[in-house]
């Protein structure tokens, strides 16, 4: 069978569930005792291994039948969970991750695994001398059925007990001529699991799911419903020819039944129910579905589909069609004055621009896309440098256009490498300081107005403005008479300058010539800044402020000559209205005073070489833009006004078109070009 | 029924001043009417500008500059052609949109060697078909970016 159609959708499920095990794996590092989260990993695991197997990506199989396994000792409480295991079991994830992504780029998936597999292989063993694979019983021909209860079942029910559960064994025997057992058994457990929890049956859930028993089954269920109502509630289900309801006391069955663990799978399913048990208390009696009934996974799915950017973007330039078009009706029926026609041109415009919003919604996502990897990556930092770490994820589902999450994993990547290398100290440093010895870093989003800021904040050393001074001064980048003037701010700055790296160690983490300036230009280029706030002894703050979307920029409209010019207000300080004979000369250059500045003026007309049709005015129009502290007044005709414009690219004909950064579609459906500022300021 | 299936183009053809020429129908995307053209400046003389093709930016080469012919205003019958040769989406200024033909491959043959002293290498070959020459072009060529 051709497997090449599923492979895009195998690849996008293979990195959400290698994700979910990454996520859970760093909850358990937190509560080790916590067996839904290995449930959690195990079922992710278990997919994969299922999913990897039906592609033919053997060897991905056979490294997640690896992990599980060691999952599985965890969950059976044969290993005990260790930072060192979970190191390995990383490893694994990690190796994992490399043969997905070498599958995404069309490889075999093929990978080295030898010594993880190895490792996870000495985890099962080492901890669990004896061999955990299933020894299934038979449960064909007893007679008599009866129900016997391991450790961790007996446990179970004492902690329901404690909870004020009854515990209830229910022996349900099916009418001869049932014809949908399985069905049966189901509404038997559905009915059960509305008032309590199945804890055990015998035979197995899968057994029964199977049809592979007589007549008769037993359910141990925990409940605070009473005999009576348990019995009435199980009746309900048609085609039962008898139903018993046995209240038991479990302190009675100890030592009477001796403890069965051998059907491990059976014992898996158990301690999901106890987790789930556990959960539901917490929640106040919430029902989940999520019991014996059926093993398969349950796991909250999402109603969403996959749809390529592409066709996004195809539906927002036809959408934007339509709104050119809607102008043109709406310019139409004023004119004509036909009621009806007004009416239906009004409705189509309100239901247009509800459109627009939904359109514009889609293409934003949580950021959480790009956070959700950082806890692993903090983790790992963290014990490579011996720092103890806690990383705060606040607003992770602040949502921000597409386009910028593509850019903007890699600078955040950065700062946050920055703050824990530089930031954060080790503990004892700390203790020394009299802070705690886990140092915080605090990952926050939010939106504000049309921006949304991501903030890095970690309570350590902070930036020493001396040392900063000293190192620029060094290397340069500024001069010592400079330096005593700079205002704390400013030296912050200094650090994001080009060739700068304040660590007198250059550690493999951050600081490795790549500094923080290319940080810095990624998000400048993402129309967004950057700055930073710091307190020495106490912490820093990096804030970083992205536009909400790329595609649509708010830029002043100007006229020169018979054309259209879009400049973006990012890079607009003010527009002026220059008289001819305030314009200065110097170098050949025509320059102006601009508030006490001198600012160079560049013509437009000429840059652009503008066919010339209309006299020039005595006052002059000039838009100051600025590029860092550099400023210039381009020369235009005549101001427009400012608009919200969606940003198109020119195509990949014109892919270097000097001083021009794309182009937009006007309401009369003709296209103007956004100028490029930077490239007009050398 | 035949037993060997004639190999067949289908193309488009379009006039350019007195001759025609043909691309391949699978390189065109859609053939339009003569619009607005927002000029791009500092881009090579042949290269008019771009329209709003539905929403999507798309440059536009006026061909009579771009094979040197002289210039001409535009009439009823001029066209702009729409083609996409890989990722590039360009449109193509013609005279007017003739004719959609299917060329059968034996009628089309290699460029004569010499024609007038200029060398040109966006001509894939000519086809002669009752009494029209169609000059078959290399779009890939055509879109070259050196000249």
């Amino acid at each position: 069978m051709d497997m090449s159609q599923y492979l895009e959708v195998f690849v996008d499920e293979s990195k959400e569930h290698l994700q979910t095990i990454n996520e859970q794996l760093l909850e358990l590092e937190k509560s080790p005792d916590d067996i839904s989260i290995v449930n959690e990993i195990f079922r992710s695991a278990h997919t994969l291994k299922g999913m990897s197997a039906t592609m033919g990506f053997e060897d991905l199989a056979n490294l997640t039948h690896k992990m599980e396994n060691v999952l599985d000792g965890i969950r059976n409480h044969k290993i005990t969970v260790t930072p060192e295991i979970l190191d390995v079991v990383f490893r694994a994830v990690d190796d994992l991750e490399a043969m997905v992504n070498s599958i995404a780029e069309g490889g075999d998936g093929k990978r080295d695994v030898e010594e993880v597999v190895e490792q996870l292989k000495r985890i099962e063993q080492g901890e669990s001398p004896v061999a955990t694979k299933t020894e299934r019983t038979t449960h064909s021909s007893n007679a008599t059925l009866t129900q016997t209860y391991g450790e961790f079942e007996y446990n179970v029910l004492q902690q329901s007990k404690e909870q004020g559960f009854f515990t209830y064994e229910i022996r349900v025997k099916l009418r001869a001529d049932c014809l949908l057992k399985a069905a049966r058994v189901f509404m038997v457990f559905e009915t059960l699991n509305q008032v309590g929890e199945v804890i055990k049956s015998n035979p197995p859930a899968e057994l029964l799911e199977e049809e592979q028993f007589d007549q008769e089954f037993i359910v141990t269920v925990v409940s605070k419903e009473s005999e009576d109502e348990l019995y009435r509630r199980v009746m309900k289900v048609s085609e039962l020819e008898e139903v018993t309801v046995t209240r038991f006391d479990i302190d009675e069955l100890k030592g009477t039944n001796e403890h069965d663990i051998s059907e491990s799978e059976v014992h898996q399913q158990k301690m999901e129910v106890a987790a789930t048990l556990q959960k539901e208390e917490k929640k106040g009696k919430k029902h989940e579905q999520e019991t014996s009934t059926t093993h398969k996974q349950t796991t909250a799915v999402n109603k969403t589909i996959r749809v390529n950017i592409e066709r996004l973007d195809i539906l927002m330039n036809l959408f934007e069609e339509l709104v050119i078009d809607r102008g043109r009706l709406e310019q139409i029926s004023r004119e004509l004055n036909n009621p009806e026609l007004h009416e239906t041109v009004e409705r189509m415009s309100r239901i247009s621009s509800d459109l627009q919003n939904i359109i514009l919604n889609m293409r934003m996502v949580p950021v959480e896309t790009v956070f959700n990897r950082f806890p692993r990556m903090v983790r790992q930092l963290a014990r490579d440098l011996g720092k103890k770490i806690h990383l705060e994820i606040i607003g992770a589902e602040t949502e921000l256009d597409r386009t910028v999450i593509d850019e903007i994993g890699d600078p955040l990547v950065h700062l946050l490498r920055n703050a824990i290398d530089h930031g954060i100290e080790t503990p004892d440093v700390r203790r020394a300081k009299g802070k705690p010895e886990e140092g915080t870093v605090k990952l926050k989003a939010y939106h504000s107005g049309n921006h949304v800021f991501i903030e890095i904040e970690d309570d350590g050393a902070g930036i020493n403005r001396e040392k900063v001074l000293q190192k620029a001064i060094n290397k340069g980048i500024i001069s010592k008479q400079n330096a005593a003037n700079l205002t704390d701010k400013q030296v912050y700055e200094l650090i994001f300058a080009s060739g700068f790296s304040t660590a007198d160690k250059i550690s493999d983490i951050s600081g490795r010539g790549v500094g923080l300036d290319v940080v810095k230009s990624t998000i400048e280029s993402l129309g967004g800044s950057v700055t930073i706030d710091s307190q020495e002894g106490v912490g820093s703050i990096f804030s970083i402020q992205l536009p909400l979307t790329l595609s649509i920029i708010s830029v002043m409209l100007v006229e020169i000559q018979d054309e259209k010019y879009a400049i973006p207000l990012s890079s607009i300080i003010e527009t002026a209205m220059i008289k001819k004979e305030d314009i200065l000369h110097a170098h050949n250059q025509k320059v102006i005073d601009f508030r006490g500045k001198v600012v160079p003026l560049l013509f437009l007309r000429d840059i652009f070489e503008v066919p010339v049709s209309k006299e020039e005015s005595d006052t002059l129009s000039v838009v100051i833009v600025r590029k860092g502290e550099k400023m210039a007044g381009l020369v235009v005709d005549s101001f427009i006004g400012q608009q919200e414009v969606v940003l198109k690219s020119l195509g990949n004909y014109l892919t270097s078109v000097f001083a021009i950064s794309g182009a937009t579609i006007l309401g009369d459906g003709q296209v103007a070009l956004i100028i490029d500022c930077n490239a007009l300021i050398k | 029924m035949m037993e060997v299936q004639e190999a067949e183009l289908k193309v488009i053809v379009f006039q350019l001043k007195d001759e025609e020429y043909a691309i391949p129908v699978q390189q065109v995307r859609s053939i339009e009417k003569v619009q607005h053209i927002t000029r791009v400046p500092r881009t090579p003389h042949f290269v008019k500008g771009v329209i709003n093709l539905r929403g999507v930016v798309t440059p536009i080469i006026d061909l009579r500059e771009r094979f040197g012919i002289e210039a001409a205003p535009f009439s009823e019958q001029t066209r702009i052609i729409i083609v996409a040769v890989d990722e590039v989406e360009v449109g193509f200024i013609v005279d007017a949109a003739n004719d959609v033909l299917d060329i059968p491959a034996h009628s089309i043959e290699p460029t004569p060697e010499v024609i007038e002293a200029v060398e040109v290498d966006y001509i894939h070959g000519v086809a002669k078909i009752d009494k029209r020459l169609l000059i078959l072009l290399d779009l890939e060529k055509v879109l070259e970016k050196h000249s």
